[in-house]
């Protein structure tokens, strides 16, 4: 599950992950930091069953945390309907509406990222 | 009965032509009967849009002042041939920019000019007497050309090999992404609507032929490269200027792991002059049939799964060895649609006339593979025959002796059959030695996934493997699975250094 971690740095430097990995021992895996001096927000995944005891974590030690549920996103003018990410999608979040136009159930997106070197225009991608 | 070519150009000049796509034909037939399709229909719209890599343009870019003879040139950084003339280029579709990699390719150079967006010409020469100048930098745009020509060896496949990957590797190609353990099939070609597959016999599609490319009117200028319609797999040769193409059917894209290539979108309208052409353009999906190769195996003569029809590939899912796979297509349907339909437009309202070929494409030509005269090595040839190997219950300790007996660090380890069952190096008995813990015995310690090579397999292959998976030895095993040598790097470092010699 995709976490969207902020926190402010003016009260101390606070090593938000380093502690929720150290205190609950679940493995955090960085996917994109943006970090400066006042501020940072971290996209982190964490195994689903672990999702709920990070967040406390890291919301003890005052990190806002949101729940990434958005799916992946699609740029409609490059997408040209080839379907070519029909079956890399482990999710089924990909198929064709009557008139062959490719339509996504997002709901069913786990933002695992597969697809997204699959789309040869390079149509799909993650974050916004 | 038949109908001349020229009542259907006169139909179509005085607006009352019967023009239908190549999806609605086959219903057409089923109501009126082959007679009745012939009276009511004068022509079938075929389409496709989907990946071609060969593709290009030719272009003119008119003399500089004072004047160079271009002997290399970059449009975006994408080199283009200019050995042809003093001003002409001709840039591929799969060229790759020198300096943005495989996201920026000669197809993106190629949609940048249809948009309209500037690109930077770049040239160099020695200089001549007549050409003094030595280097050229500057920006241009479609229209600041003399001819931009697009000029396309092989389109228009009249059906296309589908892809699945039996290897535990996810393979990156030209049709795709394509997951390990048969994990999807992914396929090409627009099927019912595919222009060849609606005149196999190539009766009505030959030079001269007028089409639809990318948005202009184009041309057939003959048989395309590769081409082999005796097997089912005719190609053409098409060319279209540019201006007049529209990005709606001209797609730069990139393969992961491949590299740039050319969404076109291709449509040649075929005249009903006869039956023949009548029960030609009936073809549906399920009538289309196409083979599905394995692409794990890096031959040039990959292993047929099964065949399909193009109505199974497109329906989602296919059965492979009892499961269902499920099925992704590269080109687009509903593009080709678009296609077909843009291109019964414009013969509807008279702005297209058809013709007849003016010389017939031999439908009889099947291609050859390339006459290799350098055999290329294979495994047998350079791998290490006498090697030392271990019986997987035998201790540590005496794998150790082996080895450093050997002066080698790859020990291959059996069973009792002799059929290899992992691989110990060095490295994994220095690490027992450590962690005493690990166990006693060879099988308690030797890695059990071996990627192996079989005496048949062309070294490049053994190469690329070992440089995928970052090792150092490969064993060779028989077909069944018996050890019966071992290839190393430095064999191959032999081989490339010149020992290989015919
Ligand atoms: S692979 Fe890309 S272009 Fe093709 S349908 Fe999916 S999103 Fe669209
Ligand atoms: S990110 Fe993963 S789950 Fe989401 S659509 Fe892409 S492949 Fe499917």
């Amino acid at each position: 599950m995709k976490l969207l971690v902020t926190f402010s740095r003016k009260g101390g430097r606070e090593p938000v992950i380093a502690r929720t990995v150290k205190e609950t021992g679940v493995l955090i895996n960085v996917e994109r930091a943006n970090i400066d001096s006042m501020a940072g927000e971290v996209l982190v995944d964490v195994p689903d069953t672990d999702a709920d005891l990070v967040c406390r974590k890291m919301r003890e030690t005052g990190a806002s945390v949101r729940i990434l549920e958005e799916s992946v996103l699609r740029d409609v003018d490059e997408c040209i309907d080839c379907g070519a990410c029909i079956s890399i999608c482990p999710q089924d979040v990909f198929s064709f509406d009557g008139e062959w136009r490719l339509v996504l159930d997002g709901s069913r997106c786990v933002l695992c990222g597969k697809c997204i070197p699959a789309c040869p225009h390079h149509a799909l991608s993650l974050l916004s | 009965m038949e109908k001349s070519i020229d009542l259907i150009n006169t139909r179509i000049r005085d607006g009352n032509a019967r023009v239908v796509t190549a999806e609605e034909m086959p219903a057409i037939v089923d109501e009126l009967g082959e007679q009745g399709a012939l009276a009511e229909v004068d022509v079938v719209t075929t389409g496709t849009f989907g990946a071609m890599c060969s593709s290009g343009a030719f272009f003119n870019f008119g003399h500089s002042d004072p004047p160079i003879r271009m002997e290399r040139v970059w449009l975006n950084d994408v080199e283009a041939y200019a050995g042809i003339a003093a001003v002409d280029a001709y840039l591929g579709a799969t060229q790759q920019s020198e300096t943005r990699g495989d996201r920026y390719g000669g197809a993106h150079v190629l949609e940048d000019l249809v948009a309209g967006n500037t690109i930077e010409l770049r040239a160099l020469s020695k200089g001549t007497d007549c050409y003094p100048r030595t280097t050229l930098k500057t920006e241009i745009t479609l229209e600041d050309l003399n001819q931009a020509v697009m000029c396309n060896p092989r389109n228009s496949y009249q059906c296309y090999a589908a892809a699945t990957n039996s290897s535990d590797r996810a393979l990156s190609t030209y049709m795709g992404s394509l997951l390990p353990h048969h994990g999807n099939v992914s396929f090409s070609g627009a099927g019912v609507l595919s222009p060849l597959a609606n005149d196999p016999g190539l009766r009505v599609i030959g030079s001269g032929t007028p089409i639809f490319l990318c948005g202009a009117e184009g041309m057939v200028i003959g048989e395309g490269t590769q081409s082999s319609p005796a097997t089912g797999f005719g190609t053409l040769m098409v060319r279209g200027e540019m201006r007049g193409m529209s990005p709606e059917f001209l797609r730069a894209a990139t393969f992961t792991g491949y590299g740039a290539t050319l969404y076109v979108g291709l449509g040649v309208p075929i005249p009903v002059i006869d039956l023949g052409v009548v029960r030609s353009t009936a073809v549906r999906d399920e009538d289309i049939t196409t083979s599905i190769v394995d692409y794990g195996v890096p031959a040039r003569d990959r292993p047929v799964v099964r065949t399909a029809t193009y109505a199974e590939l497109r329906s989602g899912k296919i059965e492979i060895a009892g499961e269902d796979v499920r099925t992704s297509s590269l080109s687009s349907f509903r593009k080709a649609r678009e296609v077909a339909a843009a291109l019964a437009d414009r013969v509807r309202t008279g702005k297209m006339g058809l013709a007849l070929p003016i010389r017939r494409i031999d439908a009889t030509r099947r291609v050859h593979p390339l006459r290799e005269t350098q055999r290329t090595p294979r495994v047998r040839d350079i791998m290490q025959r006498a090697v030392p190997h271990i019986g997987k219950d035998e201790e540590i300790a005496t794998a150790a002796r082996t080895l450093l007996k050997g002066e080698t660090n790859h020990l291959p380890v059996l069973d009792a059959e002799g059929k290899l069952v992992g691989i110990v190096t060095t490295y994994d008995i220095s690490k027992a030695v450590v962690q005493p813990k690990s166990g006693k015995k060879v099988s308690d310690i030797m890695t059990r996934r071996v990627i192996r090579t079989m005496p048949d397999e062309a070294v490049d292959v053994a190469a690329r493997k070992l440089e995928q998976h970052n090792i150092s030895a490969l064993p060779v095993v028989d077909g069944d699975g018996r050890l019966i040598g071992l290839l190393s790097a430095i064999d191959l470092g032999k081989l490339f250094g010149g020992r290989w010699r015919r």
